[in-house]
């Protein structure tokens, strides 16, 4: 593979590289925005009223799952296939603490995160050293190391996963209630969703998605590619992992379910069909896919074969995604 | 100890000589098509259950319970019947995404695992089936001086053999083989001169994935046939491509009975980190030498 993986996506014959914006776009572009984050915010605070806490916070933490991972495969252009090790290992890591060392969920969480982080850099720094599909072949065979070891470590509780983490406090309130649970689980994700904003729309944003576009231009522009892509694959895997260790506090366990391949699958499919490389597509993603489960879930394992066969059908026909497609047929720009 | 450390070998090697023709089916795609496909440990499943079917099931489904499909028939239709449907795959869906990223037929491949996993533990459910049909030449044990060595292993170990051994022969020294590597380097010249791509494509992904079929027939006698018996596999042949470096057959081919010879010794030495040890080699090859030990490409 000599050529750029995303050679489909170069330069036109007149040497543009970025087609002008007309004015009238950008105004719709930033109208529907606007829309989009007041909805997204309303959603976000009034759901509990409408449906069950439970259900929604699941959603919340596998949406900034989704969200962290589109960072990668949507804005640097990198295909991770192991990004279930930060999920699901930083839940262990935040279920211990807070079961074993007795520690604050709020703090546990951090921890989680903080592990994923360190985590990512290691993984991180040994996959780029290849680029396209072995990258994604790298993050897999890494990340199943991750998965041996949960079931094996002497903490982890094996096949069983780590059971009964305590929900704890937070500022006083007892996060028992599902509504304190809720808003704390809110504010996380709506946290990390800024995160996530703030840098696809800073200059270190503006470079990732220079390299996700043409990689030999930006080392020929003088940025450090390597660099930048680490970075951005370590912010991944934190974010995932304080989505994992969020999950473990609310569910009060931690699974190796979370740490297997087929999670990492998931977040792929979750992003793939909300629209990889758009903002909101990710969190349209993961409502279409965990509704879908809770809604299969009596027809039991034929929800594997349902999940495969959204996931042929998208990849052929809707590679956009939802958010993406509209955002086509709307005109207005999805980032 | 030697003792020990020779027979675990001989159970890595086992190991070792359907890694290699695994990777060296996932090569052969690789090479030509650009494609990873992650579907191959499904197919290697799939072709295990082929066998347990031909031997089980076709005879009720034809009113004669007495009837087997055996081992020996099942040797060369299962190949054939996975590679035809390696086949349906790269004509129906895998053929639209050449244009696109090598990203989306990896993930196509991978919704094709789903798909044929979830079927299989929905129809014959998750825990394994042992394959009844051995045959009996190649029932008990022989006695290879340091341990008495199941006949059926052996058997397995130098077909596989021969089978590598042939087809690194026909691609690296034949006719057919100078064309399948010309279009591996430049499709468009070979389209050239007269050669219809496309079909070589497709017989191509059929041959790859026909490969794992006949890895899963060797398999069925020797582990249950399950429905997940390939979703593990399948990311220790990544690894093992990882290490190889897709640049060369033989390269697949030694790397692979390499890394089952060094799995088994590892469960002499240390019994827990033999499920992970190959993916540690692979941590040290990529620090090491980052395109892989026989790779040509960075």
């Amino acid at each position: 593979m000599t050529k750029p993986a995303s050679s489909h996506q170069t330069l036109n014959d007149a040497g543009e590289f970025a087609e002008s914006i007309p004015h009238e776009k950008l105004v719709r572009s930033r109208t529907a925005q606007a829309m989009l984050w007041v909805l997204l915010i309303a959603a976000v605070l009034f759901a509990p009223a409408l449906l069950y806490p439970v259900f929604v916070m699941q959603l919340l933490c596998f949406a900034l799952f989704a969200c962290a991972f589109n960072l990668l495969i949507g804005f640097t252009g990198l295909l991770s296939f192991g990004h279930a090790a930060f999920f699901g290992g930083a839940a262990y890591i935040c279920g211990h603490a807070v079961k074993v060392w007795g520690l604050p969920p709020l703090l546990g969480i951090l921890l989680g995160g903080v592990f994923a982080a360190a985590l990512g850099y290691v993984v991180g720094s040994l996959a780029i050293r290849r680029q396209g599909i072995y990258f994604a072949m790298i993050t897999l065979a890494l990340a199943q190391i991750v998965y041996f070891l949960a079931l094996q470590l002497p903490f982890t509780g094996g096949e069983n996963g780590l059971q009964g983490i305590p929900r704890g406090t937070l500022f006083g309130l007892d996060l028992n209630n599902p509504l304190p649970m809720y808003y704390f689980v809110a504010a996380i994700f709506l946290a990390g969703f800024l995160i996530i904003y703030r840098t696809i729309h800073s200059p270190f944003g503006q470079v990732l998605q220079a390299i996700r576009e043409n990689e030999p231009r930006a080392r020929s522009l003088g940025y450090n590619v390597d660099r930048f892509k680490l970075i951005a694959f370590v912010l991944s895997a934190s974010l995932a992992g304080v989505a994992g260790s969020t999950k473990a506090i609310v569910f009060q366990f931690a699974s190796l379910t979370d740490a297997h391949w087929q999670m990492s699958g998931e977040v792929i499919l979750m992003t793939l069909i909300g629209g990889m490389g758009t903002i909101f597509g990710p969190v349209v993603g993961s409502v279409v896919i965990i509704t879908l489960q809770h809604y299969l879930a009596d027809i039991g394992s034929w929800v594997q074969v349902v999940i495969g066969a959204i996931f042929i059908v998208s990849v052929l026909l809707f590679r956009r995604g939802v958010v993406g497609e509209l955002a086509r047929m709307l005109k207005i720009s999805s980032v | 100890m030697l003792k020990l450390l020779l027979a675990q070998g001989m159970l890595g090697l086992n190991n070792g000589v359907f890694y290699a023709m695994m990777s060296l089916g996932l090569a052969v795609i690789f090479g030509l098509l650009n494609v990873v496909n992650f579907a191959h440990g499904a197919l290697y499943m799939l072709g295990a259950f082929v066998a347990l079917i031909l031997y089980s099931y076709v005879g009720l489904w034809f009113g004669m319970s007495g009837f087997h499909i055996g081992f020996w028939p099942a040797l060369i239709l299962t190949p054939i019947i996975v590679g035809g449907f390696g086949i349906l795959i790269e004509r129906f869906l895998l053929r639209w995404l050449y244009k696109f990223d090598p990203i989306y037929s990896l993930l196509l491949t991978f919704g094709v695992t789903l798909v044929l996993q979830g079927l299989f533990v929905n129809i014959f459910s998750a825990s394994g089936t042992p394959y009844p049909g051995m045959p009996d030449a190649l029932k008990g044990v022989v006695n290879l001086g340091f341990m008495m060595f199941p006949k059926f292993r052996l058997f397995a170990i130098v077909f596989s053999l021969i089978v590598c051994l042939i087809v690194w022969y026909v691609i690296e020294r034949t006719k057919v083989g100078a064309l399948l590597r010309a279009g591996t380097e430049n499709p468009e010249l070979v389209k050239a001169f007269g050669v219809n791509v496309p079909l070589m494509v497709t017989l191509t992904f059929g041959f790859g994935t026909g490969l794992a079929g006949l890895a899963g027939v060797l398999a069925a006698p020797i582990y249950s046939v399950s429905p997940l018996m390939g979703a593990d596999l399948i990311i220790i042949i990544f690894a093992v491509v990882v290490i190889g470096g897709m640049g060369s057959i033989m390269g697949a081919v030694v790397s692979g009975i390499a890394l089952g010879l060094i799995e088994g010794v590892t469960k002499v030495f240390y019994a827990p980190a033999a499920n992970t040890v190959i993916f540690f080699l692979m941590v040290v090859v990529l620090l090491v030498r980052p395109s892989g030990l026989f790779g040509r490409e960075g």
